[in-house]
């Protein structure tokens, strides 16, 4: 009986109720923290360049003139390159997902592969720049071309693909993988016809969220030697060529020579932004419209 | 393609022989297990099982949880090699071949010998689609014969009226005792000989229970059929025959009846008494 009195008598209820407040409001500060950083960096940004977005902007060809630089080579440029990472990640990302997740015996060889993939995730961007530097740009002898710019970019994101593919895949519940080696189908038409469909909205998500990734590269490219002011439009994988990120930092790197230039930073950030934007909500409709009840 | 017709032919050849041999003579024996014995990694889950089921009888394998009847009956088309780190010894003849052969292709063994799992499993797809995934992967590609096939299993399952109009709609829309009789007319969608069936009605109300039992005893009469059932009456209402399992052993096998009514083993009428399990 003594103890049950303590609990009711003794037992600082204001005291720990006001600690609940006190940790409640530190982690409010910490998601506010985020937030504002990010509304002020938008903000600076589109007060800086908005009013040098327009249709020549664009649509014009680089110049050293302020007044007459547009974007149209490096937005081509990073499309280009695109479509060399696309379909290289896609292939070889959702073929190791699958043989690690699908094919592979549990082991020490599966989950010495699988953590060094998980490394290689983190290992710094420039890193992977001096990789295609070495193998791309001078080894194989492509030169500082699409191609070698977009199989760099590959390799960068190749290891977070291969992950998220993996998990995209491990989430197919295994009832119904059961049902259809129940009734005598191979591991391929099981794979084919009930796991691959089931797990494509995910797989879609994450490899456009490790794409937005690719797009927003600097470092690597930096390395590759890719060209500061380049005037022809790229029209090919063995063309030289610029992207978004790169032209925002070289412009940001004059911007102590021609002050504009800090203008067409930003400009340039507001449509890289946009072009982000557009790609993560595509990855939301996806899952949305394909997500599957199980 | 040719390979599946071919095996369909021999089946309905094989049965139409048996039928007529029932009439006079004993049953056929499908399933003969000699020894069996299986482990999971270290754990050894199935002692010396030694079992005969006959065809177009109503095996029941009862027991408590853990008592590796549901590893038996998973054994009977290798599914439980699903699991890593399983290993076995002993035989398991199939219409006299021994499945746990390597030789032995597995594919071909579960279009012979179809399973209904605890919980119903459709697939993310519509009612028709479901029915026609089995004669698809076996290489049936004609739009009209799949018509068939699905109508006819969708009516051996005794799901065709409820469903007919509208089998172009996910299969999730289905209630639950519903989705289960799917995933048999999916089943039989393959023609087995041999249907393995894991606590079908577990996951299911008493009416939806009552409907597949009856199914079950439909089916009997074109189908070998093992069933696992958590639940003695369900066994002592639909089987020909009872095994009782226990810790891994086959404690009891014989007539239901005389199970239910007399067991032999001291372990087989405490459980179905109630006193454990």
């Amino acid at each position: 009986m003594e103890n049950l009195e303590a609990l009711h008598e003794n037992n600082k209820m204001d005291a720990r109720v006001r600690k609940n407040s006190i940790w409640k409001s530190i982690f409010f500060l910490s998601t506010l923290f985020g937030l504002v950083v990010l509304v002020v960096l938008i903000a600076r940004v589109l007060f800086q360049g908005v009013s040098w977005i327009d249709l020549d902007f664009i649509t014009a060809r680089l110049s050293t003139n302020a007044d007459r630089a547009g974007i149209m080579g490096a937005i081509l440029g990073t499309v280009w390159v695109m479509l060399v990472v696309i379909p290289v990640t896609l292939i070889i990302g959702v073929g190791s997902a699958i043989y690690l997740e699908l094919y592979s015996k549990k082991g020490i060889i599966r989950s010495f592969i699988e953590m060094n993939i998980s490394n290689l995730a983190g290992v710094p961007s420039i890193v992977y720049g001096l990789l295609g530097l070495t193998v791309f740009v001078r080894l194989m002898d492509f030169g500082n071309v699409v191609l070698a710019g977009g199989l760099t970019l590959a390799l960068l994101v190749l290891p977070i693909l291969i992950v998220s593919a993996q998990e995209a895949l491990r989430a197919v519940p295994g009832h119904l993988s059961e049902a259809s080696y129940g009734m005598g189908a191979t591991k391929w038409q099981t794979i084919r016809r009930i796991i691959l469909p089931a797990a494509i909205p995910s797989i879609l998500t994450g490899s456009i969220l490790s794409l937005s990734r690719a797009i927003g590269e600097t470092a690597p490219l930096t390395v590759l030697g890719i060209p500061a002011l380049l005037i022809p439009f790229p029209g090919g994988l063995f063309d030289t060529f610029t992207a978004l990120p790169m032209q925002i930092y070289y412009w940001t790197i004059d911007a102590s020579l021609v002050a504009e230039y800090a203008n067409l930073a930003a400009a340039t950030i507001i449509v890289l932004l946009l072009i982000l934007f557009i790609l993560n909500s595509v990855a939301i409709i996806i899952r949305n419209k394909f997500q599957q009840r199980y | 393609m040719s390979m599946a017709t071919d095996n369909k032919v021999q089946i309905e050849v094989s049965n139409n022989h048996t039928t007529t041999e029932n009439n006079t003579t004993q049953k056929r024996v499908v399933y003969d297990t000699k020894n069996l014995n299986l482990w999971y990694s270290e754990n050894h889950a199935l002692k010396d099982i030694n079992l005969e089921m006959k065809e177009n009888e109503v095996t029941a394998i009862i027991g408590p949880s853990g008592c590796g009847k549901s590893t038996y009956i998973k054994t009977l088309n290798r599914m439980v090699e699903l699991v890593p780190g399983v290993s076995t010894t002993g035989s398991i003849a199939y219409k006299g071949n021994n499945i746990l052969d390597k030789a032995m292709n597995v594919e071909d063994l579960r279009t012979r010998v179809g399973m209904v799992f605890q919980k119903p499993n459709p697939f993310p797809k519509s009612i028709y689609e479901n029915v026609a995934y089995g004669p698809k992967i076996h290489g049936i590609k004609k739009k009209a014969l799949l018509d068939d096939i699905v109508e006819k299993s969708l009516r051996g399952a005794a799901i065709w009226d409820e469903v007919k109009d509208r089998l172009n709609e996910n299969a999730y829309g289905l209630s639950g005792g519903q989705q289960q009789r799917i995933c048999i007319a999916r089943c039989l969608a393959i023609e087995p000989d041999v249907i393995l069936m894991d606590e079908p009605t577990s996951a299911l109300d008493p009416i939806s229970t009552l409907k597949i039992e009856e199914l079950i005893k439909e089916l009997k009469q074109k189908y070998t059929i093992i069933i696992v059932t958590h639940n003695m009456q369900q066994a002592a209402r639909i089987s020909d025959r009872t095994v009782f399992m226990l810790n891994g052993e086959v404690v009891e096998f014989s007539e239901t009846d005389q199970l239910f009514s007399n067991p032999k083993d001291k372990r087989t009428e405490d459980y179905i008494t109630g006193r454990f399990g």
